[in-house]
């Protein structure tokens, strides 16, 4: 279980408890937050789950994967802190995690 | 009608109807809203279910869309196991399965499609399944595995991905294709050389060519027969020739419909009080000037239960968009954006020997759809290019060497 923080781009927070084993992306969809689209369920087929990850977690959040990479190189807004929601696997690790939405997914 | 206090019905729980209850709720409507479907749990995802769900690695609360609670606590009256059967447009009322009726003032039509069915003989014989729903999942999960034979009648992508499963858990999987080639309905011919031959070097067998016209077995199947007279032996079947609309609902009350329920751009039927969304639906395409299809894919259900949120609740209608689907077939993503209308000339990038490639569909130097294999700049901005419709440099796309964003400066 980790304690995550989504902030959407106007500034709402939402803290949710999140399951080890479901993604930062599921966390925000299963608790109907706004901000994160996610069209393909968790496929990294859409890049409509970006969010930036708070630079301080970026190094527990892990590498990007080739496919994760080259699909945000093609979303709009994109950051260096930039990451797929659906490819950020929740553990204990996660806990206190931050991350924020862009203004849109599409 | 745009009152938030409005009293809506949706027919079916799939994954159009669950995700506008959501929307309705997000983009504040008020009012009462009622969610019919006739199975026992929650709307969910099937994508999964030939996919990750069926080698076991997600789990049904991952399948769902929302957690249960999520209902109540929206004030969404969620009624599973409950069918609609009958609506009567005048009265503006629906009649449920069980005898009760429900009154609505503006009704959703989610009842998305069903499985096409062989009218051959055996068809009813254990062990012949389906894949649309999760039960039919469970079932087909529980038959197949190692030293089981399983046969997929239907080469298109649920056929494919169902084989793909199946081969990783560890079953001997058979492909019969009634066509020369498997997706001929829907990709080129590299496309459709590229999947078998992948497919091949995974242990699936192919049947081209190959008209099923009977199962055998007692009581429980155990082998497909061929027009040119063989008979096959296998555990299970798996039946995967397309999917029919449930506009039956629709089509007695007299809704206009031609392939599935006819909408607008709202997702409004013939009659402004009921809408329709999903796979049930016929409507209108924006970026091919409007011509009309029936698609079968979750973006497509998301953008009409975008359109019919945004018209129930007074919002402006999103800004049409491209459609698109995805794939996943051992370590291939297929990312498919765009339709093929009147297509004259098809440019591949890249080579298919190294799973790497994508495939461009071109009218004049419009592109009208791209499907990129383990390539998604391909995807994202062939999506684009389709979307502003601006002309491409056909000689500049066929060279891997310049990059996508060069190819659409
Ligand atoms: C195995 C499989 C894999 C797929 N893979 C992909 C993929 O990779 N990518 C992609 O984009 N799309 C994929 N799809 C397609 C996608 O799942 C559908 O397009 C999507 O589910 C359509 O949503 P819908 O709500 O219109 O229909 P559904 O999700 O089918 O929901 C309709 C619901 O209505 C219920 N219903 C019907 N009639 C009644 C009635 N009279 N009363 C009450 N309830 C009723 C049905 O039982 C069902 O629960 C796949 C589909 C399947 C089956
Ligand atoms: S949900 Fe589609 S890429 Fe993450």
């Amino acid at each position: 279980m980790a304690k995550i923080t989504y902030i959407e781009h106007d500034g709402t927070e939402h803290v949710i408890d999140v399951k080890n084993g479901l993604s930062v992306m599921e966390g925000a969809v299963k608790n109907n937050i706004p901000g994160i689209d996610a069209d393909c369920g968790g496929a990294c087929a859409c890049a409509t789950c970006h969010v930036y990850v708070d630079e301080t977690w970026l190094a527990k959040t892990g590498d990007k994967s080739a496919m994760e990479e080259s699909m945000l190189d093609f979303a709009e807004g994109v950051e260096p802190n930039s990451r797929l929601s659906c490819q950020i696997k929740v553990s204990d690790d996660l806990d206190g995690l931050v991350v924020r939405m862009p203004e849109s997914q599409h | 009608m745009t009152e938030l206090s409005a009293h809506v019905v949706i027919l079916g729980a799939g994954h159009a109807g669950g995700t506008l209850a959501a929307l309705l709720r997000q983009y504040g409507h008020e009012g009462p809203i009622t969610l019919v479907g006739d199975e026992p749990i929650p709307p969910y995802q099937r994508p999964p279910l030939s996919k990750a769900w069926l080698k076991g690695e997600a789990d049904a609360e991952s399948l769902a869309l929302k957690p249960l609670e999520f209902y109540a606590e929206n004030r969404i009256d969620f009624r599973p196991s409950t069918r609609a059967v009958k609506l009567e447009r005048s009265a503006r009322r629906v009649h449920l399965a069980d005898g009760s009726t429900l009154s609505y003032d503006i009704l959703v039509i989610a009842t998305g499609a069903r499985a096409i069915a062989l009218p051959i003989p055996g068809a009813e014989l254990g062990g012949v399944m389906f894949l649309r729903t999760a039960a039919d999942a469970e079932q087909l999960k529980a038959a197949v595995g190692p030293g089981k034979t399983l046969a997929v009648v239907g080469g298109g992508y649920i056929g494919l991905e169902v084989a793909a499963s199946g081969r990783a858990l560890g079953a001997e999987v058979v492909v019969l294709e009634r066509e020369e080639r498997v997706l001929a309905r829907v990709a080129c011919q590299a496309l459709s050389d590229f999947f078998t031959a992948y497919h091949q070097q995974h242990g699936v067998k192919f049947e081209l060519g190959a008209s099923v016209v009977g199962f055998e077995g007692q009581g429980k199947v155990s082998g497909v027969r061929l027009a040119d007279g063989r008979t096959l032996a296998c555990d299970a079947v798996v039946v995967g020739v397309g999917a029919t609309p449930n506009d039956e609902i629709a089509k007695d009350a007299g809704l206009e419909c031609a392939r599935g329920v006819v909408v607008d751009l709202e997702a409004r039927t013939s009659d402004p009080a009921v809408f329709a969304i999903g796979d049930v639906t016929h409507r209108p395409m924006p970026i091919y000037e409007g011509r009309m299809f029936r698609m079968e894919s979750v973006p497509n259900a998301l953008e009409q239960a975008k359109q019919a949120a945004c018209a129930i609740t007074g919002r402006a209608a999103p800004a049409g968009e491209v459609p698109w689907q995805w794939s996943d077939q051992y370590d291939l993503k297929l990312q498919i954006a765009g339709y093929a209308f009147d297509v004259d000339e098809i440019v591949i990038r890249g080579d298919p020997k190294t799973a790497k490639f994508a495939v461009f569909h071109l009218k004049g130097k419009q592109l009208q759809s791209v499907e990129a294999i383990n390539a998604p700049p391909e995807f994202m901005m062939g999506k684009q290019l389709i979307g502003n419709r601006k002309p491409v440099d056909k000689i500049k796309l066929a060279d891997p060497s310049i990059s996508m964003k060069e190819v659409a400066a």
